[in-house]
């Protein structure tokens, strides 16, 4: 998986995580990913076909509970602990680009 | 002075010839003596703790049983779930944050009579092995305080070191219970995935996290695990098996056991920590046990899945913390902004690492290059491991490759501080247990941990082993 990561490749990683970036940031990013991915080339020397991936450790499958009502947080103590809210809903600035 | 255990403490208060007040306003005194030089903690709930002291006391006079932790202190890694009582994971975008519920242990532990003495310091949401991270400044090692004390549940590490808790609960991703129990002399276990539910505890990869206890002794440890494992149905990867019976496997010995010694372990210990290692196997050797030689080939690759999967899982993980639902908000005009803004605010340098690594590896193009590839490792480590428990009941490795290293001695090389959880790491990434018991010193007179690992489930026989090891060590 030799490739080489460059700080326009950075600079749109930053933007898929939602995190603001400087110049001076993207620069030292690039710089620390690259030596990662160096280090991780050390995989390339494995023979891994034919070799089913593992995401879980202890496959559980379709863990159900009963369909029966349950109590749920209290709305007032999770939206109090919001940055901020109205009416029984948590507040957001815009999100198509106009105010309403 | 030798600590006061868990279990002596819950003996006494239970009988009556122990007050649980009294008990704490000596881990308080002590708190007040060194915290200011350790920080252990990023909040200490004296009041909280006076008052549930009392009431177990009051309990135990009324004729009652407040059960198998009555009057122990325990110290709580801030990245569990308290309701009511800030948990920050030691990062910014948290700060203030107060949980609307309390993670599955930490009700475990209540009701079993434990009284919280406080929420103990971590690297940023888990990501470290120092506790450098901590948005809140580091903690100090209790042994030297010009050195770490491991992380990434540094504080919980290090409340049990200096006696400010009997014990202590942490998280193990990678190695963050094993290294730092390792670097300040303590007992650490990292259990079966699944055997502890995760409810509450702040995901930092799903498929790698796991609760455990900090004690001073190998029978606290297994007094902690037979309380907090067990199924708990709001934690969907939780094994459907009741909670653990271990106390009554300290006393087995070893006799009959394999020990194996994996001959291709990747190098780059200390020489003090190998020889500790090696007479750890001489002590079991002498109780009766044989030493076996396994290859696990794939342990070497466990470094590199690893930073694969662990970043993959936080950078979906930890994509709620967007200024909406929880913790701080940058202002900003519109929506993209506002998460753009209040993350590159509020997540330290480590962490935005991390999710820039994990968004790399799965984004378009780089995924089978890289995640898929992981996932794949994960898998032929567990088919070496396998064949490796058909001639071997437990593995016994360092737990570090070093003893407790001098603050910003990694420097700006984050590859560096990876390192320090080689020997840790692939247990996680095939969920099987692994604890690290000290034993003897190593450079500079600093303390040394032996990892003892065990197959899925392999509990009783793990505790064996670390209850052999413990008494050769006195």
């Amino acid at each position: 998986v030799s490739v080489h990561i460059t700080k326009v490749d950075v600079a749109k990683v930053a933007k898929l995580a939602r995190l603001d970036m400087s110049e001076a940031d993207l620069d030292r990013y690039t710089e620390q990913l690259a030596k990662m991915l160096d280090h991780f080339e050390d995989i390339d020397a494995l023979d891994l076909s034919g070799v089913e991936p593992m995401s879980q450790p202890f496959p559980l499958v379709n863990v159900m509970r009963p369909d029966v009502e349950q109590p749920t947080l209290d709305r007032d103590e999770v939206l109090a602990m919001a940055p901020a809210a109205e009416q029984h809903r948590f507040r957001v600035p815009s999100i198509l680009g106009i105010d309403l | 002075v030798t600590p006061r255990t868990a279990v002596d403490t819950a003996a006494g208060v239970r009988s009556g010839s122990l007050r649980a007040a009294d008990v704490l306003e000596e881990h308080l005194a002590r708190v007040a003596a060194r915290e200011a030089e350790i920080h252990a903690f990023n909040l200490v709930t004296q009041d909280a703790a006076r008052a549930r002291a009392a009431d177990i006391d009051r309990r135990v006079a009324a004729g009652e049983d407040p059960g198998p932790l009555a009057g122990v202190t325990i110290a709580l890694k801030d990245n569990l779930c308290t309701r009511g009582v800030p948990t920050t994971c030691s990062s910014r975008i948290l700060e203030g944050w107060k949980p609307p519920y309390d993670a599955s242990v930490v009700e475990r532990l209540a009701a079993a009579g434990a009284v919280f003495v406080g929420k103990t310091n971590l690297d940023e949401f888990a990501m470290g092995s120092s506790t450098e991270n901590s948005a809140f400044g580091p903690t100090r090692n209790p042994l030297d305080t010009s050195r770490v004390p491991g992380g990434s549940s540094g504080g919980s590490a290090a409340a049990v070191a200096a006696d400010f808790a009997t014990v202590a609960i942490g998280s193990d991703t990678g190695g963050s219970i094993r290294q730092p129990a390792a670097l300040c002399g303590v007992v650490g276990v990292k259990p079966t995935y699944g055997a502890v539910s995760r409810y509450g505890l702040i995901a930092f990869a799903s498929s790698l996290d796991q609760i455990g206890p900090f004690t001073h002794t190998v029978e606290d440890a297994a007094l902690l695990m037979e309380v907090i494992s067990g199924h708990d149905a709001r934690d969907s990867t939780s094994i459907p098996q009741p909670a653990m019976q271990l106390r009554q496997e300290l006393g087995k010995g070893v006799e009959g056991l394999r020990i194996g010694r994996i001959t291709d372990l990747p190098a780059g210990a200390d020489p003090g920590i190998m020889a500790c290692l090696d007479a750890a196997f001489a002590a079991l050797e002498a109780q009766g046990a044989s030493v076996v030689d396994v290859q696990v080939p794939a342990f070497t690759y466990g470094l590199t899945a690893y930073y694969l999967v662990a970043p993959a899982e936080a950078s979906s993980n930890l994509a709620r913390y967007d200024g909406v639902r929880f913790g701080m908000r940058v202002e900003a005009p519109d929506t993209n902004a506002m998460y753009s803004a209040t993350r590159a605010a509020g997540f330290g340098d480590e962490v935005k690492r991390r999710i820039m690594i994990g968004t790399y590896a799965l984004s378009a193009g780089y995924f089978d290059a890289y995640y898929g590839k992981a996932l794949k490792i994960r898998r032929l480590i567990a088919n070496d491991f396998a064949a490796a428990y058909a001639k071997a009941d437990v593995l016994l490795t360092p737990t570090s490759p070093t003893v407790a290293f001098e603050f910003g001695s990694k420097g700006d090389n984050p590859l560096a501080m990876y390192l320090c959880d080689t020997y840790t790491i692939p247990t996680n990434l095939v969920g099987h247990p692994a604890m690290s018991v000290p034993f003897g010193t190593a450079e500079l007179g600093l303390p040394a941990g032996v990892q003892i690992m065990a197959p899925t489930l392999g509990e009783p026989v793990m505790f064996r082993v670390a209850a052999a090891l413990e008494e050769a060590a006195k």
